[in-house]
């Protein structure tokens, strides 16, 4: 085989569009690469197979398998003679969907995860910005703020649930004698509508403190995303601001936010699909009583406690095609001018 | 003139805030642990007598709650002892199992060329976000009818599978860079392509495999939703986490008691995370640079 390298005057030549080289020695070339080619296929073939079949057998099946289940009349009393095929009918839908307490819980979802996005990706920037120019020690203090982000949520929530208790907990222990708070607040068990300028919002105390919870606990992810691109900002064109006498505010405005918000916008995306579909934090704190009950967690109370599977499964479709429908939107109107940017 | 004074007075004020900013996102981030290991050496009593101490008086400190969280049922304890164990049994096999299928299949997306090899990728990410609750459903149906649900190892196929797109996204990140002109001089030695994948290529993503295998017994470990369909019924099955959480929801433990049971929970994921940090960062925000 002729080993050509890449500088070597005859390659130069081979650069030109070539029809009559189509003789012996390319054609010997390609004829032990298509062998090689063959082979790589097979093997890549047989390597990714394990991974494929699992992940097909666990979730592209189920996935399928919750639509059909969404179509029938199952339940958790009833699970062992259910089959694939069954009497398929709409009922799942228009009982969850007319069913009382289906549209709050919607909007409690898009109140959870709008303010929840919005939370995590403000405190991850303020923290990204705080943290950028270096001091001893920072190494350390960046690896803390993680810290939130990778411990158990199990544990998380139940520290959390301790420090907020009226009883006992830290919070109110000093609210009331530091803060000068009248009574305790009931943090995770209060439905009355938190007001804002005088003004009644769907949002209660309890879906307030878990908001507070999802920012607490989502925002290291942000955070390590921001700072990452920070590292990448090239250090001239701060300084050619500076010589201009841009102040810190300035700076961040015109020459930082811009080179951010591609990251932020997917980092928007991310942390919107995940608070969207969050099941844990709301059923670990609150067990969506007092105005948290988001989707996620009304799915769960159908599928348990009500044992009625089709319309759990009914429930999810929803969520997951609401959630489809709004990515689908936002791209729409903002993956355009992150493209521009 | 007024521009300079401008730069000057906002210098100042950042400069401030920022040491308050980082001062109390460092007492947001690490205060709840803080109290979560404070609390677990309290008596209750005194926890309920004085809820506002944040410092051990001397004289104060009581292993006790560790002991009773960590005895077994038999001996009036709250057999977290078992808990770990199942824990431990889920993770490790997590791991393992994770590794095996992603490796393979990580290296095969990085390097071979076969049809559908792009496609693969934007598949298995895809997945990933439809709601956990969603599969929950189909998958708990299907366990129960295969009369799996209550045993660890239904429990493990559904991570691996939950954690295989993941793993094969980072471990092929790492793939990516390691040059092919390595495996190509293997190849005119006479390896085959499996033989320089295990020769070459395998042992030079040691350490991007070792931050794997430690992210995916973080997830297996933390992880709450699956554990409590489908080993609720059972306490000998229970993991750390699902122990926690069922346990919390009942008077008769004290607060103390569970907290102490939050530490064993906690440490062995704080401990790996401070080992893996740099590489867990790096591998987390691997491609946000690109936007």
């Amino acid at each position: 085989m002729p080993a050509s390298g890449p500088t070597s005057p005859a390659d130069s030549t081979l650069r030109a569009p070539d029809p009559p080289r189509q003789d012996d020695p390319p054609r010997r070339r390609r004829g032990t690469r298509s062998v090689r080619a063959r082979e790589d296929r097979r093997a890549g073939y047989l390597l990714i197979s394990p991974t494929a079949v699992i992940v097909f057998v666990m979730v592209v099946l189920p996935i399928l398998w919750t639509v059909s289940l969404a179509f029938q009349d199952v339940r958790l009393l009833n699970l062992s003679t259910a089959g694939i095929i069954g009497d398929y009918s709409l009922d799942n839908f228009t009982e969850v969907v007319t069913s009382p307490g289906f549209i709050d819980a919607l909007v409690t979802t898009m109140v959870y995860s709008v303010l929840g996005t919005a939370c995590a990706i403000g405190l991850g920037l303020v923290a990204a910005l705080a943290l950028r120019a270096p001091f001893r020690g920072r190494g350390l203090v960046r690896a803390c703020m993680l810290i939130p982000y990778v411990a158990p949520v199990v544990a998380a929530t139940f520290v959390w649930k301790t420090m907020l208790n009226p009883q006992f907990g830290v919070v109110n222990h000093y609210g009331t004698t530091l803060l000068g708070w009248d009574d305790p607040i009931a943090f995770l068990s209060s439905a009355q509508p938190v007001s804002l300028f005088g003004i009644q919002t769907h949002v209660s105390v309890s879906l307030l403190t878990v908001i507070l919870f999802e920012g607490w606990r989502s925002f290291p992810f942000a955070f390590l995303f921001i700072t990452a691109r920070m590292q990448a900002i090239p250090e001239s064109l701060e300084e050619a601001a500076m010589v201009d006498g841009a102040a810190p505010s300035q700076r961040f405005r015109y020459i930082v936010l811009p080179q951010l918000l591609p990251t932020l916008a997917v980092l928007t995306v991310l942390r919107f699909i995940w608070t969207f579909n969050n099941f844990d934090d709301i059923y670990l704190l609150t067990g969506g009583g007092s105005g948290t009950q988001v989707v996620a967690v009304r799915v769960y109370d159908y599928l348990i406690n009500r044992g009625d599977i089709g319309a759990a499964a009914a429930q999810a479709l929803v969520l997951a095609a609401i959630l489809a429908i709004l990515v689908t939107i936002y791209l729409k109107f903002f993956g355009r001018s992150e493209e521009m940017l | 003139m007024s521009r300079v004074s401008r730069d000057h007075v906002e210098r100042k004020v950042f400069g401030v805030l920022r040491r308050v900013v980082i001062f109390l996102l460092l007492l947001v981030c690490l205060f709840p642990f803080y109290y979560m290991a404070f609390l677990s050496f309290r008596p209750l009593d005194a926890v309920l007598q004085d809820p506002g101490a944040l410092v051990p008086k001397p004289g104060e400190i009581d292993f006790g709650t560790y002991k009773e969280v960590l005895t077994s049922t038999e001996n009036g304890g709250q057999g977290f002892m078992t808990f770990i164990r199942n824990s431990s049994i889920v993770a490790v096999s997590t791991v393992v199992l994770a590794l095996l299928v992603s490796i393979p299949g990580a290296y095969a997306v990085s390097r071979l060329d076969f049809f559908g090899r792009r496609q693969i990728s934007a598949v298995f990410l895809g997945v990933y976000f439809f709601p956990a609750i969603l599969l929950a459903i189909p998958l708990f149906v299907f366990f129960t009818r295969i009369g799996q649900r209550g045993t660890l190892s239904g429990l493990v196929v559904v991570y691996v599978a939950q954690v295989a797109a993941v793993s094969i996204y980072m471990l092929r990140n790492y793939f990516d860079t390691i040059p092919a002109s390595l495996e190509e001089a293997a190849a005119i030695d006479g390896c085959t392509r499996l033989q320089a994948m295990r020769h070459i290529s395998l042992p030079l993503a040691l350490p991007a495999i070792a931050s794997n295998a430690l992210f995916v017994f973080m997830i297996a470990w933390n992880e709450f939703l699956f554990a409590l369909l489908f080993l609720v019924e059972n306490r000998s099955k229970w993991t750390v986490s699902l122990g926690l959480s069922q346990l919390s929801g009942s008077i008769e433990v004290p607060t103390t008691v569970l907290m102490a049971g939050s530490v064993i929970l906690t440490v062995p994921i704080i401990v790996l995370f401070f080992l893996s940090e740099r590489w867990l960062a790096g591998g987390l925000t691997a491609g946000a640079e690109k936007g």
